[in-house]
């Protein structure tokens, strides 16, 4: 199967065919995919070289003149290292852009610790008026890419993984979709772990949400499910563990209701090798996830219980 | 008052007093006045802009970077009638929309907020790029920065790809005041002509020399002018 990444070249070359406003901003890394929409486009693909303040500065330069800047490269390159420009440059000009993501949290193991960005979402998370996309197919991806460019001068983030589901899902750009329904206790998937928590739940009787858009949260989607499934809610989350705890609890501010925020753990592991390795490291794997959600919900029956 | 009747009245001269309305006092040391001069020379002689033409996709673009002590500027704004005399008594209060950094959002002219220094120049780079793409061919690009500013690193950054960009509609002012506590290596003309820039250091004060300055030209290259004026601390 090819990745999100593979899709993202081909989506947004035909994006700049189709819309003037568009234009690429890359420091680098991700060229050679534009190199035939660069002699098609040569003033709208633009290569800052390796200088990721320029990347996001300059692509909010463009916005000022109108534009709708797609800026790229690894997220740990594309949030946290020009933190400043992307809080400032965007949010405090008041512009908009689409800002693209790859490497996720640990796309590439063997690249250590400088090239995972699991805080990235809740980064992102301390200013205002971002829309976060974490599609967790390459369809999805391409789906979702479509609608963050065609999102007027909105401030979006897109999260591209190599890690993936099965089967891309019909993804709105909006809205948790309902995937699994059950009485005891709601699920709600993240992106590419889907798959890992259909497996982790299967037999148990929950309901499972599936979120791609994270930001802005669904919240009325959540509460829905809370009426059938009861207010024990796990969030399954492919980067920090707890990221959307916060957004979960003010969705369910008015009732009683647990929450648990599973994700990536704030340690460093200091360790290389695969994805499939740092997934199980982080007990974002069926069976660890299985464990710990039947293990929460186990906790409330026996409060209600007691 | 309207903006328009009191803004044919303002000349040079009235600047000091407008500034004093923002500082209590007419009289101003050599850093709240550092960019006075190149910031007149630019409104009334060289940006095509004004206070209609602010929706306009032909209008120059100033980017002030440095935006701490933005009297001068709101002074040089206020007489050229973009903003009302009479928000400068207020300045820096909960109501007013002058700060002590410049807000886009809130003042009328200002084309980016600043005051955390080494944003204007790229977001400068950025615009020269979003007006080439539209091919808009007319207007320029200009960015105030101070020659401490340049400490930052996102400056060189944008330095060195201008230069090879050739994005020859981008002009940056460096209003030297010695300010620095470690100068640029070679000095600060040295640094953009060896990224390929056009180069020139004036005496900031004078304004025929900024003038010729500011329109001479400089086909295919980006073009910096130093201008040269008290140092800060004497």
């Amino acid at each position: 199967m090819d990745t999100m990444r593979d899709r993202f070249a081909p989506v947004v070359s035909r994006l700049l065919d189709e819309d003037p406003r568009v234009a690429v901003v890359l420091a680098e890394i991700g060229t050679d995919g534009f190199a035939e929409a660069e002699r098609k486009h040569p003033d709208r693909v633009i290569n800052v070289g390796i200088r990721e303040q320029l990347l996001v500065g300059a692509g909010a330069g463009l916005a000022l003149t109108g534009m709708r800047p797609v800026v790229h490269t690894f997220a740990s390159f594309l949030v946290e290292r020009p933190f400043e420009q992307v809080k400032l440059d965007l949010g405090h000009q008041d512009v908009g852009a689409v800002l693209v993501s790859a490497a996720a949290s640990f796309d590439w193991p063997a690249g250590g610790f400088t090239h995972m960005s699991p805080g990235d979402v809740a980064l992102l998370d301390t200013l205002d008026g971002w829309t976060v996309h974490v599609p967790g197919h390459p369809d999805e991806a391409e789906t979702l890419l479509r609608h963050a460019v065609g999102a007027g001068d909105d401030r979006v983030y897109v999260r591209l993984s190599v890690q993936s589901n099965q089967r891309g899902l019909a993804v709105d750009g909006a809205r948790f979709l309902t995937v699994r329904e059950g009485r005891g206790g709601v699920v709600v998937a993240v992106g590419p772990l889907l798959d890992a928590v259909l497996d982790a739940t299967e037999g148990l009787d929950v309901t499972v949400l599936y979120a791609t858009t994270v930001r802005p949260f669904d919240a009325a989607s959540l509460r829905r499910a809370t009426e059938a499934a009861g207010a024990d809610v796990v969030l399954v989350e492919p980067y920090l563990a707890g990221t959307s705890t916060a957004a979960a609890n003010d969705a369910l501010a008015d009732a009683p209701h647990r929450v648990l925020g599973l994700g990536v753990g704030r340690g460093e592991l200091r360790r290389y090798g695969t994805v499939e390795e740092h997934v199980a490291a982080h007990g974002l794997d069926a069976r660890s996830l299985r464990e710990r959600i039947t293990g929460f919900l186990a906790g409330a029956g026996a409060r209600v219980r007691s | 008052m309207s903006i328009t009747a009191e803004r044919a009245s303002h000349t040079y001269t009235d600047l000091p007093r407008l500034m004093g309305l923002m500082t209590g006092d007419e009289k101003h040391g050599p850093a709240a006045t550092s960019t006075l001069d190149v910031l007149w020379v630019l409104y009334d002689r060289v940006l095509r802009v004004g206070p209609q033409r602010m929706a306009d996709p032909e209008r120059d673009r100033f980017l002030l970077s440095k935006g701490h002590g933005p009297m001068a500027y709101y002074a040089v704004l206020a007489a050229k009638g973009f903003l009302p005399v009479e928000w400068l008594p207020e300045f820096g209060s909960y109501d007013s929309p002058l700060g002590h950094h410049p807000d886009r959002v809130l003042v009328p002219g200002a084309e980016i907020g600043s005051g955390s220094l080494g944003h204007g120049l790229p977001l400068a780079v950025g615009t020269a790029l979003g007006l080439r793409a539209q091919g808009l061919d007319e207007p320029s690009v200009w960015v105030l920065i101070g020659d401490a500013e340049l400490d930052e690193g996102s400056n060189h950054e944008a330095i060195a790809y201008a230069g090879p960009a050739g994005l020859d509609r981008l002009h940056t002012v460096v209003v030297d005041n010695a300010s620095a506590s470690h100068a640029l290596p070679g000095g600060i003309a040295a640094r953009f002509e060896a990224a390929g820039w056009s180069a020139e250091t004036v005496d900031g004060r004078d304004h025929e020399a900024l003038y010729a300055a500011f329109t001479a030209p400089h086909p295919g290259r980006p073009r910096v002018v130093v201008a040269r004026v008290e140092p800060k601390n004497i």
